[in-house]
């Protein structure tokens, strides 16, 4: 049964302010709704409610402002539908434009800070273990957990303003470290040192992982060594379109996580968890689900879900080695990026290669694609995942490398003894 | 028949419509087109349905955090399902009631029915008055 404070239930009578009340009272019917005794109190929020889906999102931003409503923690904002830094063109119709455009401003004028990125752990934004937040974005949501070892349920888009606004979360879920512990083993020490060694396998490892483990939190075993932070946000981000994954541990590598034991809760857990080894076959099914074209086209590249780092970014820029893509390629990334490769001149070089960079956004939350069908080849297990309903476009998952060679060939080229 | 749930979010008019059942979890976001109601995720097994005015069972929901603001939108566009049945209250989806209920938009109500119970349901008429669930017929026909 919850309760609340007085000094909450006076900000839920309106105490300071209608905008304010009403953040105050969704958080409390939040945490009604998933039985948390109490709210806590959060460190920061990153906010994914400030995408135009419609007219609906941006009236309830609009009647926050009108009430007064402000941010009372730090609160970074996840990606808009449009382009505000001008790198791409949005093929919005007039009106939907102007509501996207009152939708962002509306965040902007509760304090929020506009940073416009799915990859706000990249961009300075990285709250220290055991910190409790509220985070929105699925990809972040994971990456907060399970990289950063900071505590955060899985914030939808209004509840994450709303605990902004309120500064207090329902304490529940994984806010609770009782409910951080793993309850599943995933061996995944069988597979090659090579496979696990190729940028492709973390999407495509990804992918399953939130098939077979739903929103179950699993540790897993094998990968240390193997890594990088890039990695990392690359599984994350597919577990999570896959699966409802919201924390997942990887032994030797995630803060909560040293040993398996420790994953687990102690030697008791472990010796109750359920072990899944995973094989080649296991993973060739789920690379296999990531593309859903056949044959050889290929009518545009996109990468960047989540947003690219500077690292990843650089990496395209070897892989390209002075070439041009033939077919329409966009690299969506953050405005913390964009800066960077202005203030070396990398960004006009990649341009003139063909590369559009979209920044403040991505091509499957907004129509930014020059065509509604064809095939688009991704490195993303998420753009993959979310392409074919969002955009129309069938798609061919591939490696980074495979997309570059792709879009200089202008067809297909991919290098799938990997998973053989 | 009738059966008894768990109101997870009341409404003060009952509601009624045919059971569509997800057999697999959906992500909103993504999975349903927020203009039209219809079910778009290319590799979920209802695509093409539309949950507009039908009583939706849930065996569960993943992805996405957005799907709050589809619901949102469904409600606003008058596309909401007349009625949502879930296995499990979810924080996110059900934020989007919560949030048309603070905008003074009338919201269908959530009742929490276990994957079990919501299958044989599936392309039955029925209607909805607090925590119970009245099974009018087959799917089509009238009480």
């Amino acid at each position: 049964m919850l309760a609340l404070t007085q000094e909450e239930r006076a900000l839920a009578a309106g105490e300071q302010g209608r905008g304010a009340a009403v953040a105050m009272r969704v958080v409390a019917e939040a945490a009604r709704l998933m039985g948390a005794p109490r709210l806590l109190p959060i460190a920061s929020a990153h906010i994914d409610g400030a995408l135009y889906h419609g007219d609906s999102g941006t009236l309830f931003a609009e009647a926050l402002v009108d009430g007064g409503a402000r941010v009372s923690v730090p609160a970074t904002l996840n990606v808009g539908a449009l382009d505000l830094v001008g790198c791409s063109r949005v093929r919005l119709g007039a009106r939907a434009r102007e509501m996207a455009r009152r939708m962002m401003r509306a965040y902007e004028r509760m304090g929020c800070a506009p940073t416009w990125t799915c990859a706000p752990y990249q961009a300075g934004h990285r709250p220290p273990a055991g910190a409790d937040v509220a985070w929105g974005e699925s990809n972040a949501v994971a990456f907060c957990n399970s990289v950063l070892g900071a505590r955060t349920n899985r914030y939808g888009d209004f509840l994450d303003i709303a605990c902004a606004i309120a500064g207090r979360a329902p304490d529940y879920g994984l806010h609770r470290p009782e409910n951080r512990r793993a309850t599943v083993v995933v061996d995944a020490s069988g597979l090659s040192p090579g496979l696990r060694g190729s940028e492709a396998f973390w999407p495509v490892f990804g992918t399953w992982y939130g098939l077979a483990l739903g929103s179950a939190i699993g540790v897993v075993a094998g990968l240390q060594g193997f890594a990088t932070e890039d990695r990392l946000k690359a599984l994350g981000a597919a577990a999570a379109s896959s699966g409802g994954v919201g924390l997942f541990h990887v032994a030797g590598v995630t803060p909560e996580a040293p040993d398996l034991a420790t994953a687990c809760g102690g030697p008791d857990g472990l010796a109750a968890a359920h072990v899944i080894h995973v094989d080649g076959p296991a993973l060739r099914a789920a690379a296999a689900r990531l593309s859903t074209a056949e044959g050889d086209a290929v009518d545009a590249v996109a990468i960047g879900s989540p947003h690219l780092s500077l690292d990843e970014v650089v990496e395209l820029d070897r892989l390209l080695a002075g070439r041009t893509a033939r077919i329409p390629f966009y690299a969506c990334t953050g405005r913390h990026v964009i800066s960077a490769l202005d203030a070396d001149g990398r960004r006009a070089r990649l341009e003139a290669q063909g590369i559009t960079f979209v920044a403040d956004t991505c091509v499957v939350v907004t129509p930014i694609l020059e065509r509604t069908d064809g095939v688009l080849m991704t490195n993303s297990g998420k753009f993959a995942h979310y392409a074919p309903g969002n955009t129309g476009l069938a798609v061919q998952y591939g490696a980074l490398a495979d997309c570059v060679e792709s879009a200089v060939a202008g067809r297909l080229v991919r290098e799938d003894r990997l998973w053989s | 028949m009738e059966l008894t749930a768990e109101i997870l979010i009341p409404s003060e008019d009952p509601a009624e419509g045919e059971v569509l059942a997800l057999s697999a979890p959906i992500s909103f976001w993504g999975g349903v087109d927020p203009k039209t109601g219809i079910i778009i995720d290319a590799r979920h097994p209802e695509r093409g349905e539309c949950v507009a005015g039908r009583v939706l069972a849930l065996p569960g929901t993943i992805g996405s955090s957005s799907a709050s603001a589809v619901l949102l939108e469904l409600i606003h566009a008058g596309k909401a399902p007349a009625a949502i049945l879930m296995a499990e209250p979810d924080a996110i989806l059900l934020l989007g009631v919560v949030v048309a209920r603070e905008m003074g938009w009338a919201t269908p109500p959530a009742l929490r029915l276990a994957a079990a119970d919501q299958a044989p349901l599936a392309g039955r008429r029925v209607a909805l008055e607090g925590d119970r669930i009245f099974v009018l017929g087959e799917a089509g026909a009238r009480p």
